[in-house]
């Protein structure tokens, strides 16, 4: 890795740094936009005046906000992330097994989505113009243009009422056998798969069409090479940094798609927490959310422009 | 022009078209007939109701389709076309209101970023980066959250989420149409900022920016309805077609038509949208 990679890289590092800091910026300013006073609403109505100026204080809420944005940024850096407004308990121990849990739902679909969208998008892009071909992208076209909880709906139409191979909505929370799990998991990873298997799928195949109309692989044709050879040889090892890079965007379609999943199939990962949090308006809980999502989110796409730079032959 | 031509066949449908100089083919025929009809239908879904949205029309919930209910009736035994086809009020009037907000700003900002340049393209650039990290669905959560919902907080909850992906896009355009002669030309003429950005550019980005507009509109379309679906969207008694499905979710298990076809509705709007685009007369795709 030579010094111009290397401060590309940091460079971009950098960015993301100071993305990370606007966006912390604009979830606490979003969420301190609520009408009325937070001390006053946790107290009810019926509160003293003292009461009340007793709690702001003891919140902090007296502060001009920049102090409390940096005391909450502070708080977060520390791992404290604050009390829920609404049953008083500390963020950190609601967000915990949950967290865990929807990073078990990402990695079981990741698992299944990334080598099927891979094989299809490759050999579509090998069959270009093809039936196959046609057939993929006109599939893949529909399933990026309806919204997920049709596919999650299809998928329960199609797997529970019309085959009936599994339950309609699963509430079961404790697993006891290989069967429960299957029960619980079948569903929700259906659905994420097909909702980032397409974007992926698209990406893939765009990526090796894009090095299939190199000079280099029509120079492979010319001389005679048979067309696995060329595309298996000459094309794939060149069009792997763009095909990571579109693995690690589409796999920041799984944000999106996790809170409507969660929420129709009552999972309990943190996307159901926020969206419950929501409805009791528990603000510390959602910035909270909010916060591990972004940080998601802005890893995934950072990792993708990062290995998009390390890829770039002309940069080594 | 639309809806007589489809009727008749491809060639026919060429030398109609070709009379303005723009060709259609089929599929993006299509694609625009059935987006028109669903606009009218927003104008006058009032009028073509079979049943008032809020009446208890059915005996039975969630009942089959029939003679007197076309698409069933949902959880309360209300007809359900009469309330996709008022949904489409809302789903189409809060998009399209969105959309033309996020798309103007978008765009003007992209222009003025790219022709003043400097500083002023820097830090725009980098804010409204840093504001397209945030996932879309997770800034309207935060947002609803924030300031409860109402139908002027989503429109414009939903245009300042689009907002720097219009402006990305029309800066890149602008940018490359700047770094032309005629725009030189100008420069040396004397010609205001204003008017570089009004005569000189406005013209030559137009049509990738009206298929940006329609990509967009799809991407608007899709939020809405899964924030309504999550029940922070349009709120009752009213519903678009996102808050239909939620309402009747309860019908999933038994297959009730109730719950498919509103989402089949919203899959008709955004497939029918990028039909069109993909379609689009090769004249207004390949303007720049």
């Amino acid at each position: 890795m030579n010094s111009r990679v290397l401060s590309l890289v940091l460079s971009r590092l950098l960015i993301a740094l100071i993305t990370l800091v606007i966006v912390s910026f604009a979830v606490f300013f979003a969420t301190t936009l609520l009408p009325g006073d937070t001390a006053t609403i946790l107290l009810g109505q019926a509160a003293t005046p003292e009461a009340v100026e007793g709690l702001r204080k003891a919140m902090h809420l007296d502060e001009p906000s920049i102090f409390r944005f940096l005391r909450w940024i502070v708080g977060l850096m520390q791992g404290d992330l604050g009390t829920s407004y609404a049953n008083e308990m500390p963020v950190a121990d609601l967000i915990g097994g949950r967290f865990v849990n929807t990073l078990k739902l990402a990695g079981v679909t990741a698992l299944f989505a990334v080598p099927i969208a891979l094989t299809l998008g490759i050999t579509a892009a090998m069959l270009r113009g093809s039936l196959y071909d046609r057939i993929v992208t006109v599939l893949t076209i529909g399933v990026i243009s309806v919204p997920e909880f049709m596919i999650a709906t299809s998928a329960v139409l199609v797997f529970a009422v019309y085959l009936k191979w599994l339950p309609a909505l699963s509430f079961a929370n404790e697993i006891h056998s290989l069967t429960d799990m299957l029960r619980i998991y079948a569903m929700p990873v259906v659905t994420l798969t097909f909702v980032i298997s397409a974007q992926m799928i698209r990406m893939t195949r765009a990526a090796v069409i894009e090095t299939l109309n190199t000079p280099y692989v029509e120079m492979a044709l010319l001389k005679g090479a048979s067309r696995p050879r060329m595309v298996f040889r000459h094309a794939l090892p060149n069009a792997l940094g763009p095909i990571v890079n579109a693995v690690a965007l589409s796999l920041s379609y799984l944000l999106g798609g996790v809170i409507i999943v969660e929420t129709i199939f009552n999972y309990p990962g943190i996307a159901k927490l926020m969206v419950d949090a929501v409805s009791t308006r528990d603000l510390p809980l959602i910035q909270s959310c909010a916060m591990i999502f972004c940080l998601g989110y802005l890893l995934l796409i950072t990792t993708a422009d990062i290995i998009a730079i390390l890829s770039n032959p002309r940069l080594r | 022009m639309t809806m007589s031509t489809s009727s008749t066949s491809t060639t026919s449908v060429h030398k109609y078209g070709s009379r303005f100089g723009y060709r259609f083919n089929l599929v993006g025929i299509i694609g625009l007939a059935v987006i028109l009809s669903w606009a009218l239908v927003a104008v006058f879904a009032p009028l073509i109701i079979p049943y008032p949205v809020g009446e208890i029309a059915d005996l039975d919930y969630f009942g089959p389709m029939s003679q007197d209910f076309w698409l069933g009736s949902d959880y309360l035994g209300r007809d359900m076309l009469s309330r996709i086809l008022m949904g489409a009020r809302y789903t189409v009037g809060i998009s399209l209101a969105a959309v033309t907000i996020a798309c103007f700003s978008g765009v003007v900002l992209g222009m003025i970023a790219a022709v003043a340049g400097g500083w002023l393209d820097t830090v725009l650039s980098r804010f409204l980066d840093a504001l397209n990290s945030i996932p879309s669905k997770l800034f309207g959560l935060v947002v609803v959250a924030a300031v409860g919902s109402s139908i002027p907080v989503l429109i414009l909850t939903l245009s300042v989420i689009y907002i720097p992906g219009a402006y990305r896009f029309s800066r890149a355009l602008a940018v490359n149409i700047n770094a032309m002669d005629f725009i030189t030309v100008a420069r040396i003429r004397g010609e205001s900022t204003l008017y570089l950005i009004r005569s000189e550019i406005l013209p030559n980005i137009l049509g990738p920016v009206l298929a940006d507009l329609g990509i967009r509109f799809v991407f608007i379309v899709l939020l809405l309805s899964g924030l309504s679906f999550l029940g922070l969207g349009v709120q009752p008694p009213y519903a678009d077609w996102g808050a239909l499905v939620r309402e009747n979710i309860g019908g999933l298990p038994f297959g009730a038509p109730a719950v498919m076809f509103p989402s089949l509705a919203i899959a008709s709007l955004t497939i029918s949208v990028n039909l069109l685009i993909d379609n689009l007369p090769q004249k207004i795709r390949d303007r720049a």
